[in-house]
């Protein structure tokens, strides 16, 4: 929301545009006021007097919320069973629980990674207190001169970050690492996937991870695997089309099935719960055969064809599942990704088992996972192909595309296209309909952004354009500046 | 003129639409001849080109408001149509209005509470500060819902279904509905309902979007040209009125002569269809218009369009002055933050000098030189002299003395370019803040750009024909701005990573290796030769060997180092053993610096180099910017130095390896060929183990890509043995100056296996790649693998197989140029507007929170170490700095690993990837700027 409009939110609930003004200056926004604590009413009580504090809180008592937009496609709910939470970090060491004493003390912060770093080297041998201060001490100090200055570009940064090593990275799609029977998509087409926040990947993979209690035993692991990839009917049986008896004839590959185990009941039942087809199907001399309902070729044909398809087993959209030793225990690599379904799969290691579908996993564990999947993947893709780029640029990118609970692509469909301002949209793409649909609803643009500032030729609000100076001349005692 | 004081802003820019009274009003005149200028070339009044509004040629007044030539900015005419029309962008819009209100009434299609209900939600998305497509999804879902409904709720009439004849033909149960009586539709629709459908009535009535009137642009929009015949041109945009303005007149005529109604209604439509092409000559489902010779014309919307349109060409990007553009050469010998200009370019370009009664007597001087001061000496003069009323003089050989005469306090002298000016420099594509640094001048004879090689990374400049620009600031805030955040030294490192960008790249490391390399000596006269270019330094002790006085290389570089300086590191010509020996490396790959002297080591890449340059991201970042700029410049001079006191060539014998091994490498290959035949049959027999999930056929490609990448680096193996750090192109490779082990091994072993798609070469005839192998070849030779090394030279069939793996390469490029080139505008343009709050949080500039700290650790990742925080080993060092045995013991547990342990900043992982290398086509020029 922009100052401007937070004026007027107050202004129309009947508050005089005076004192809606004060509050916003003093950076309260309509919805911090109407749901204010205590303290925050007696700071605006000593700003406004007891008086007004009344009508104000009296005009902005409000109980409704902002109706949730529809979303294009609702959660799934996925029913998992309740799991012990693991600690999100480790339990600080006395090192590092003494170092946050002695900061706490000098009234300073400092992050836990940088406390840890630190702790780390010095674990295990000796240092007197006094030398662990002064380390502290210098630590603190550069890292406070380490911060970002404000009002720093940091989009714009971070965009120049991602986008300059693009020009040096590969299209071509290599074999993934550590599984050579796999293809996956890296290099720029896959960072270009990721910032679209496309819905499927062009090729989805899964790298599921299991439980202690099988991730060692080769057998357990290859009856998951095969559970978890789809088999179709034809995969493991030839399928015949007998005119005369109109029928279809399955007949078992032995040695097909046993790769896959599966079993011939398993496909009975299967075929006689598919769809068209239920209860057609019978065992005869260990084969199947599915007799046709009507006598009609075309049935018949449509049988055929819905049998050779017919999927016995597996998870749906994933065609393939290999099995890899990796840091000594067997991982299941997937071709096709269905994170969902695998997830409720017994044995399945739920902590680490991840895919590349970035939407898949904000559908299947929300945003903030959606987040840590997007920095994950670019980072992976980015370093894989040799280039450094620093985590925060990532991270930005990522935060801005999550920022508002849902994913949202980086282009004209996503960020950019629901930009405030009509000529940020309008300089971006599909210029003259923005224009246009500006004129019916009457826009209006208050000019923050870069673009829009850019277009009618003055300062932008960012960097150095976001401070005045202003010298007063003649003040000279006091020499006052802003 | 300067502005002082406070700038002014523009708070805010409403959009809106123009009711036909408002284009009426603001008319300058009405047009109504399709005419535009007379026999004697004098514009005809009430015609298109009527002096009302506005003047394109010199001399001439306007007769609206009596300005020149660029003080008058045009005024609006307007045409009367003569029957109403429907305007394209809205046709839409038209259609959703039509569908969701009532036929005859004119109300909104839904009962009081659902509008009711509605609106509410419409209110409180705005109050809680929806972005404007979620305010829109409101309206749209009201207009759905109206327009389901079948009869009217206020008035009962039953609603008929409106559909939409693309492009602008309504069409009510297939009865044509003309935009007249669209428009007495859209009149009775209530301002109130209007809201409910995400329109603001107090900005724009529906009625409006079928136009009555015709706005016609002044003609500073539409400006003819003249051309040398003396015949005029005239715009588009003006033909387009023309056949507007000649359509309307025959209109209204037929329509006053009582003509048949089809024909008028033939001649409405047609004058639709133009004024739809005036506004968009794109519009699908009609043709275009088009110009005599066949063009199609550019109208209004094709004008804002696109990235040759308003926006992006002239709006978000804009023209300048004071800026120059040549080809760029090199120079070693100016500093890292010093541009070489030539002495033409710079007196063309100049700053303006405000005259005060201090500087009045040298502006004098100066201008009295005029502007082409003569002497063998450069010496500014001024081009322009801008009086205290902002006029601008001219300054001339001639008039030179009478102007400079008249120069008083109060005026603004334009004099040329001085060493030290500060200037911006910037070379496309502008892909990062890199590509624009601001140098300080210095004038030069001839007529390049100069610079030293160290900026060329940052700007990725070469100099086979490469151009760049120079912009010389205007300001004083400008040029304070620049001096403080643009400065190359201020960008020594890099924003991405936190590593410098900045550093010695070719020559320059090869010449600091030789420098540095094990114990290289150096007589008196080659090292005062080597260091009489870095200014006055005090000559360390010499040494002696055999009566001899000598220096060694080290001694020499640590006479640049600061010295204090304490620093431990593995360089690029590190073996990378499997247990480092540190101090006892025989290769000299361990570097060693204490008290800012060099012990032990080699300087190349590793220290120096742009990205990956150890000494120079410490100096930079402990030490300050300018110390490390003296550091690189000093650096380069001395590699210079060292390279030409010990000379250093490359050529075709650096590639020679004995007939012994040539003859290994053929035995290898050899083997090779034999091994892929033996999978080839094993593949034909059917006796080939399938990998699990591949066909046989990827299983054998897989075998064999295998056997013969293991070929190409038995060949290259074998050839390495025999390339040893005598040999220049070694040495190139092995400091990291240019060109790698591996483009040694395919210069003297053999090329390898060429791919396109990451697999063998297939394509081509029917079942084999050329007519000279059988059909169904699998073996080597048939599927793409280059036996030979460039140096022995390509069997013909081999050539040709490599030119299709270069080929692949080249196309790559292309599409990887462009992909990216869109990825990085949609980045930019979706990041642009976020910055760091004062409370550290980075929000875009409406306000929306993006992050609550910055990288969640508020550190700038330009002065992060490699990424982290703070050095934390560098701490411990600083704070530990007297107490060895602490050190020891720290260091005993291997923690300290600044310095010792890599951190591959660029490195490429991919170095032992099998697939064939792409070769080099690079240069050429800089047309692909």
């Amino acid at each position: 929301m922009t100052a401007k409009n937070a004026v007027e939110v107050f202004v129309r609930k009947g508050i005089d545009e005076k004192t809606a003004q004060k509050l916003v200056d003093a950076g309260y926004t309509f919805t911090k006021v109407a749901r204010a604590s205590d303290k925050v009413k007696r700071e605006i009580e000593k700003m406004l007097g007891e008086r007004r504090l009344k009508h104000v809180l009296e005009a902005v008592k409000t109980k409704d919320r902002m109706p949730r937009k529809k979303k294009e496609k609702p959660l799934k709910k996925v029913h998992l069973k309740k799991m012990p939470v693991p600690p999100k970090v480790s339990e600080p060491t006395p090192l590092e629980q003494k170092m946050f004493k002695i900061l706490e003390k000098k009234g300073k912060r400092l992050p836990r990674a940088v406390v840890q770093d630190l702790a780390s080297r010095l674990e295990g041998v000796e240092i007197p207190d006094k030398l662990i201060d002064r380390m502290l001490e210098m630590t603190w100090e550069r890292f406070d001169t380490h911060k970002v200055d404000p009002n720093e570009s940091v989009g714009i940064i971070a965009a120049q970050s991602i986008g300059e090593p693009g020009t040096q990275m590969t299209m071509r799609t290599f074999h993934y690492a550590g599984v050579a029977e796999m293809n996956v998509t890296l290099g720029l087409p896959r960072l270009i996937e990721i910032v679209d926040a496309r819905r499927v990947p062009s090729t989805p993979i899964m790298e599921i991870h299991l439980d202690e209690s099988v991730h060692d035993d080769l057998e357990k692991v290859r009856l998951i695997a095969s559970n978890i990839e789809r088999t179709n009917l034809i995969d493991i049986a030839d399928v015949d089309t007998d005119i005369n008896l109109m029928e279809v004839i399955v007949k078992f590959d032995r040695k097909k099935m046993e790769r896959k185990s599966a079993t011939a009941e398993e496909v009975l039942k299967a075929l006689n719960k598919a769809k068209g087809m239920k209860g057609l199907a019978e065992m005869r001399e260990g084969n199947i055969v599915i007799r046709c309902d009507e006598p009609s070729y075309k049935r018949l044909q449509r049988i055929s064809e819905d049998t050779k398809f017919c999927p016995i087993k597996g998870v749906e959209g994933i065609q393939r599942a290999v099995i890899r030793r990796v840091g000594g225990h067997y991982v299941i690599y997937t071709e096709g990704s269905n994170l969902e379904k695998v997830l409720l799969i017994d044995h399945v290691d739920r902590k680490r088992t991840t895919t590349n579908s970035i939407l898949e996993i904000y559908e299947a564990l929300g945003v903030e996972a959606a987040r840590r999947a997007i920095i994950i993947e670019a980072s992976r893709t980015l370093e894989e192909q040799g280039l450094t780029v620093d985590i925060r640029h990532i991270m930005l990118v990522a935060d801005l595309m999550t920022s508002d609970g849902d994913v949202k692509a980086i282009g004209r469909h996503g960020i950019s296209g629901r930009k405030s301002s009509v000529l940020a949209r309008a300089a971006f793409e599909i210029t003259s309909t923005h224009l246009l649909r500006a004129g019916i609803t009457g826009e209006v643009d208050t000019l923050e952004g870069v673009v829009e500032n850019i277009i009618v030729g003055q300062p932008v609000t960012v960097g150095t354009g976001a401070v005045n100076l202003v010298w007063a001349p003649g003040a000279k005692e006091k020499g006052e500046s802003r | 003129m300067m502005i002082t004081g406070v700038t002014k802003r523009i708070s805010a820019i409403k959009f809106a639409h123009l009711s036909p009274d408002e284009i009426r009003k603001m008319s300058a005149t009405k047009i109504i001849t399709a005419d535009t200028y007379d026999d004697d070339g004098f514009p005809i009044d009430m015609g298109l080109m009527d002096p009302h509004l506005g003047v394109i040629e010199p001399g001439l007044r306007c007769k609206t408001c009596g300005k020149k030539v660029d003080e008058c900015p045009g005024h609006f005419g307007h045409i009367d149509l003569a029957m109403p029309v429907i305007h394209v962008g809205y046709v839409k819009e038209i259609k959703k209005l039509l569908q969701s209100t009532c036929r005859s009434c004119g109300r909104l299609l839904l009962t009081g509470e659902q509008a009711e209900e509605y609106r509410k939600q419409r209110d409180k998305m705005e109050e809680y500060g929806a972005d404007t497509l979620e305010a829109s999804s409101v309206a749209k879902e009201t207009a759905r819902d109206a327009s389901a409904r079948t009869a009217c709720p206020h008035c009962g009439t039953v609603q008929l279904k409106i559909t939409l004849d693309k492009p602008t033909t309504f069409r009510e149960e297939g009865h044509k509905l003309t935009p007249k009586e669209v428009r007495e539709r859209l009149e009775r629709i209530p301002d109130e309902d209007l809201v409910s459908l995400g329109m603001d009535p107090s900005v724009s009535r529906p009625e409006w979007m079928v136009l009555t009137a015709l706005p016609v642009p002044p003609v500073t929009v539409r400006p003819s040209i003249t051309l040398d015949s003396g015949d005029r041109s005239e715009d588009d945009v003006t033909h387009k009125l023309v056949d507007v303005l000649r359509i309307n007149q025959r209109l209204r005529e037929n329509r006053d002569a009582g003509a048949p109604q089809l024909i008028v209604e033939d001649l409405w439509e047609l004058l639709q269809y133009h004024v739809t092409t005036y506004f968009d000559n794109q519009t699908s489902g009609i043709p275009p218009a088009r110009h005599r010779s066949g063009r199609p014309l550019k109208t209004l919307v094709q004008r804002l369009k696109g990235k040759e349109g308003r926006f992006r060409s002239n709006l978000s990007g804009k023209r300048v002055n004071f800026s120059a553009r040549t080809v760029i050469s090199p120079d070693p010998m100016l500093s890292i933050n010093e541009v070489g200009v030539p002495v033409e370019a710079a007196r063309e370009l100049t700053v303006p000098i405000h005259v005060t009664e201090r500087n009045l007597e040298r502006a004098k001087e100066m201008c009295k030189r005029g502007p082409t001061p003569p002497g063998p000496e450069y010496q500014p003069g001024v081009n322009y002299v801008i009086r205290s009323d902002g006029r601008r003089i001219k300054v001339t050989d001639k008039n030179a003395e009478t102007v400079a005469e008249t120069i008083e306090a109060g005026y603004t002298v334009e004099r040329h370019l001085l060493d030290g000016d500060i200037v911006l420099f910037n070379r496309q594509p502008s892909l990062h803040r890199m590509s624009i640094m601001a140098h300080e001048v210095r004038v030069m004879p001839y007529k390049t750009f100069r610079f030293n090689l160290c900026v060329c990374p940052p700007y990725n400049a070469d100099f086979d024909g490469d151009e760049m620009n120079l912009h010389v600031l205007q300001s004083e805030e400008a040029r304070a701005e620049a001096k403080v955040l643009m400065r190359v030294q201020e960008h020594i490192l890099s924003p991405r990573m936190g590593a410098p960008v900045i550093g010695s790249i070719h020559d320059h490391i090869t010449g600091s290796f030789l420098l540095t390399y094990k114990d290289s000596r150096f007589t008196r006269e080659e090292t005062l030769n080597i260091l009489e270019k870095i200014g006055s330094v005090k000559l360390p002790k010499p040494k002696v060997s055999g009566g001899h006085e000598y220096w060694t290389g080290k001694q020499l570089f640590s006479l640049i180092l600061p010295p204090e300086l304490h620093m431990t590191f593995k360089s690029s010509i590190c073996q990378k053993c499997q247990t480092c020996k540190k101090e006892k490396c025989e290769n000299d790959g361990f570097v060693v610096i204490r008290n800012g002297r060099l012990i032990m080591g080699t300087i190349d890449e590793k220290a120096l180099g742009a990205f990956k340059g150890r000494i120079v991201d410490k100096l930079a970042r402990d030490y300050g910017p300018d110390v490390a700029r003296q550091f690189i410049d000093k650096a380069t001079k001395l590699a210079i130095g060292a390279i030409t006191v010990r000379g250093f060539t490359t050529g075709i014998d650096d590639e020679d390896i004995p007939e012994q091994a040539k003859r290994e490498i053929d035995d290898a290959m050899t083997q090779a060929r034999m091994k892929v035949e033996e999978h080839v049959q094993a593949y034909r027999r059917g006796e080939l183990e399938q990998m699990p999930g591949r066909s046989l056929e990827e299983t054998l490609e897989v075998e064999i890509m295998k056997v013969l990448g293991k070929a190409r680096d038995t060949a290259g193996q074998i050839a390495g043995r025999h390339l040893g750090l005598e040999n220049s192109a070694v040495i190139m490779a092995r400091s990291g100056a240019r060109g790698s082990m591996l483009n040694l091994s395919q210069m003297a072993g053999a090329i390898g296996q060429q791919a396109v798609r990451g697999e063998r070469l297939s394509r081509g005839y029917w079942n084999r790649t050329l007519p000279h192998f059988q059909k169904g070849d699998l073996g080597s030779e048939a599927r793409g693998f280059v036996r030979n090394c460039y140096k022995s030279g390509l069997t013909p069939t081999e050539y040709f197989f490599h030119s299709m793996g270069g080929r692949e390469g080249l196309v790559d490029t292309a599409v990887r140029t462009s992909r990216s080139g869109y990825m990085q505008r949609r980045l930019i343009n979706a990041l642009e507007d976020l910055k760091v709050m004062q409370d550290g949080s980075v929000r875009n500039t409406a306000g929306t929170i993006v992050q609550f700290e910055y990288g969640e650790d508020g550190i700038d990742p330009m002065k992060s170490v490699g990424g982290d925080a703070v050095d934390v080993d560098d701490v411990i060092l600083a704070v530990l700095g007297d107490q060895g045995e602490l050190i020891a013991k720290v260091q005993e547990k291997g923690a300290l690993s600044y310095g010792i342990q890599d951190r591959d900043l660029l490195e490429s992982s991919d170095e032992t990837e099998t697939e064939a290398e792409e070769p080099e086509y690079e240069g050429g020029g800089g047309e692909e700027m």
